[in-house]
């Protein structure tokens, strides 16, 4: 090959493809995805619809297959990630919890992890699409979090989390993850402002000495807002919760 | 096209009517890339140290969570990327620079004109990489994987890549002589896709986000593709370049050689979805990436016919010298791990595989038994020849060899049957569809595999200081060389083999 420009086109050539192929294509496709509701309705009709595509009826009787569109006046998903949440994230990102834990629910038939109890349904696209940053992770050290919301929640959730945060020893005997404690503050009882205090059984290795409580900081509290958060608990029209 | 072979076969051989002005040329070349080179080598062997701790500890980690878990600083997420980092960008890049740039200018025969820049870039790289590490650990790690270092090193980066890359262009703008080898094109290739990849993903990832899985999408194209496009032509580059040149023969074939750099150039950019397969993209982004990774056969294929045929017959040679040592071993990894990677990637396999520790023994077979080998066995070639002196002690070469070798063994079995059996034991259903093993059990399960992985990092960590001590001494020696005892380019027998 002694031809410079060609070499170069050719390498040129390879790159280009595959950007095109990959990057850019997936950006058309799924780059206007937007939020939906639980069902689509046809477009013309308003009658709801099973799945994305509606067929409509053309003037001259043949039909065509156009988008549905969401039903009016009934809530979007997924929704906008909002205040303590949305910070917590940033903790779980700089943590880096994510080597650990996948946020993606693998089909039903592929994997197991809806026999797991990992998601109601297997996560689609959609369920992304207002995340500022994507976080599916490609390791399952730990269980994917895609929707940990939905297992844990609410106050027995938080207690749930936040002792497993301090040590995941008294949630899961023998866990391989980590201990977090360096988000939670040692104190002696009683002290202000009040907080949430975290639940440890007496008498474990990681209780805090007579006398003292061990309670969240800023950070600890955000990341288990967070983890609540995430709950994967609607339909969308390509993606159903089972019956 | 057989006159072009010809020519180009003789072009190729070193040996053939290689008269002494031949070897001045090379000489003052090497002269020219002196310093950039050794700046290059320094810092990759420094890094490679600290890759290597940061690896041990996450290692330990692993099975053993307690360890150093008091402060955020060394929290397992963050250690374990700044690993990642230190490897990718620290040693692999500074050791590309170096026998890329090298391997360049030799082939080009083209003396690096105006290396001072170099210099600078060098030393900028090497900042930014540093402060982009201790932003990992303090706290400004993306989680986004292969780029995790905070985006305020980023142009940096950018400007000393830029800075550095452009003098591999140069050389080959400036090259003399008709014939282009194709350790060329390896390297010319590879200088133009780093740059595109890292740009695109660090705008569609970071500075302004693509929607939804786009990102992951993106992120994948371009991680795999930092092996695929940026190490593993370089890695095949120095091979292509090394075989011949030691055992003193031609490479076996022009022809494969040509249908393994495209088929290479073709297929390895679409590998990367594979990384996602069951996951929340289109499946036909999946397939695409599943026939990619098949594909891959083909210049996996090509590449070990063609340098087997080449080495057929000189296993003696191969064992003597330092260089074909590890050089081999290396490309016999490459054609190992690149078949493993293609049956990974399909379906029924990846199922299994997908997100447990296969896939991590599978990224050290890449990254350390094909390329990182590789790179050792050519700075045993090349640093003798830029500071005309011979590696100081033939035992540490071993002690390197060996525990690097034994070392990457054990961990790849460890890793591929530990993840293995985590992958099928995390499937396993009843007859009901129950999960067979909870979640803990099977985390359990995989403890003792972890635990091997971490005596395999202390004996890699054994070679790295065997390998680190030759460096520091050869380079630190204090006796007079060859240099001042008489005419430097007729040296005797080398270690390295030739010249
Ligand atoms: C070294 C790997 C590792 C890291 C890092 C890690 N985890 Fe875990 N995680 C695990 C393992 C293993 C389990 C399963 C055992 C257990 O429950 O502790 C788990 C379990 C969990 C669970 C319970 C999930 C369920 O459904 O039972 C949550 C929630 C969790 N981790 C959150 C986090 C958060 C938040 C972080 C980051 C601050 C994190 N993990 C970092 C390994 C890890």
């Amino acid at each position: 090959m002694k031809n410079l420009p060609l070499l170069f086109l050719g390498i040129f050539f390879c790159i280009a493809f595959s950007w095109t192929g990959i990057v850019l294509s997936s950006h058309v496709q799924l780059g206007a995805l937007e939020p939906a509701t639980e069902q689509y309705v046809n477009p013309n009709t308003g009658d709801a619809i099973t799945g994305v595509m509606a067929s409509v009826e053309k003037e001259d009787g043949s039909s065509i297959q156009v988008e549905g569109v969401p039903a009016p006046g009934e809530t979007l998903h997924p929704q906008a990630p909002v205040g303590l949440a949305q910070q917590g994230k940033q903790v779980y990102i700089s943590l880096g919890c994510m080597y650990c834990h996948s946020q993606q629910v693998r089909h039903e038939g592929f994997g197991n992890d809806i026999a797991r109890n990992w998601g109601l349904r297997g996560s689609v696209a959609r369920d992304y699409v207002l995340q500022d940053r994507v976080l599916l992770g490609t390791m399952r050290t730990g269980p994917d979090l895609a929707a940990v919301g939905n297992r844990l929640f609410d106050a027995a959730g938080r207690d749930w989390h936040h002792s497993h945060l301090w040590d995941p020893t008294i949630t899961s005997p023998g866990s391989l993850m980590p201990s977090f404690r360096f988000l939670y503050e040692v104190r002696p009882v009683g002290s202000k402002p009040d907080k949430l205090v975290v639940n440890i059984p007496n008498g474990h290795p990681s209780a805090p000495p007579p006398g003292y409580e061990v309670v969240p900081t800023a950070e600890g509290e955000a990341l288990v807002e967070y983890l609540l958060s995430l709950r994967v608990d609607y339909s969308l029209p390509e993606a159903q919760l089972p019956e | 096209m057989s006159a072009l072979s010809t020519a180009f076969t003789k072009a190729l051989n070193p040996y053939k009517g290689r008269g002494e002005s031949e070897q001045i040329q090379l000489a003052v070349i090497d002269r020219s890339m002196r310093g950039p080179a050794l700046l290059f080598l320094i810092s990759a062997v420094l890094w490679l140290l600290a890759g290597t701790v940061f690896a041990l500890m996450a290692a330990i980690k692993s099975h053993t969570p307690e360890f150093m878990a008091e402060s955020a600083f060394w929290t397992f997420g963050r250690v374990r990327s700044a690993h990642l980092n230190a490897m990718i960008y620290g040693w692999s890049n500074n050791v590309i620079f170096a026998v890329g740039l090298w391997l360049m200018a030799r082939l080009c025969r083209a003396p690096i004109r105006h290396g001072g820049l170099l210099y600078a870039a060098g030393v900028f790289w090497n900042i930014a990489v540093t402060v982009g590490i201790y932003g990992i650990l303090a706290g400004d790690m993306t989680s986004v994987e292969w780029i995790e270092m905070p985006p305020n090193v980023v142009p940096l980066l950018t400007l000393s890549y830029a800075l550095i890359a452009v003098w591999g262009i140069v050389s080959f703008r400036y090259r003399r002589g008709e014939h282009v080898y194709v350790s060329q094109w390896y390297i010319l290739g590879a200088l133009f896709w780093f740059p595109w990849l890292y740009f695109v993903s660090q705008t569609m990832i970071i500075f302004a986000p693509a929607r939804g899985v786009i990102q992951p999408i993106t992120n994948w194209w371009f991680a795999h593709n930092v092996l695929g496009l940026w190490m593993t032509p370089m890695g095949l580059a120095a091979a292509y370049y090394l075989i011949p040149k030691v055992l003193g023969k031609p490479i076996h074939s022009y022809y494969l050689s040509i249908l393994g750099f495209w088929s290479l150039a073709l297929f390895y950019n679409w590998a990367g979805v594979h990384h996602l397969i069951g996951g929340p993209i289109p499946v036909w982004l999946q397939t695409a990436g599943i026939v990619g990774s098949v594909m891959m056969v083909i210049p996996v294929i090509v590449t070990a016919v063609n340098h087997h045929l080449t080495v057929v017959g000189e296993h003696s040679a191969v064992w003597k010298s330092p260089t074909l040592r590890f050089v081999v071993f290396g490309a016999m990894s490459y054609t190992l791990v690149s078949l493993i990677g293609s049956t990974m990637s399909l379906r029924d396999v990846n199922e299994i595989t997908h997100f447990t520790h296969f896939t991590v023994g599978h990224a050290h077979h890449g990254v350390y038994a094909f390329f990182t080998m590789i790179m050792f066995g050519a700075i045993y070639f090349m640093l003798p020849r830029l500071i005309y002196r011979e590696w100081p002690s033939a035992t540490l070469i071993r002690i390197h060899f060996w525990c690097c070798a034994i070392g990457i063994g054990v961990m790849l079995v460890g890793l591929h049957v530990g993840g293995w059996i985590q992958g099928m034991q995390l499937n396993a259903v009843t007859e009901d569809g129950v999960p067979v093993y909870t979640f803990l059990e099977v985390m359990q399960n995989t403890r003792p595999w972890l635990m091997s992985r971490s005596f395999s990092g202390i004996l890699l960590t054994i070679g790295h200081l065997a390998f680190a001590i030759n460096f520091a001494w050869i380079l630190l020696r204090v006796q007079p060389g060859p240099e001042a005892s008489g005419p430097t380019l007729l040296q005797g027998e080398s270690v390295g083999g030739g010249k």
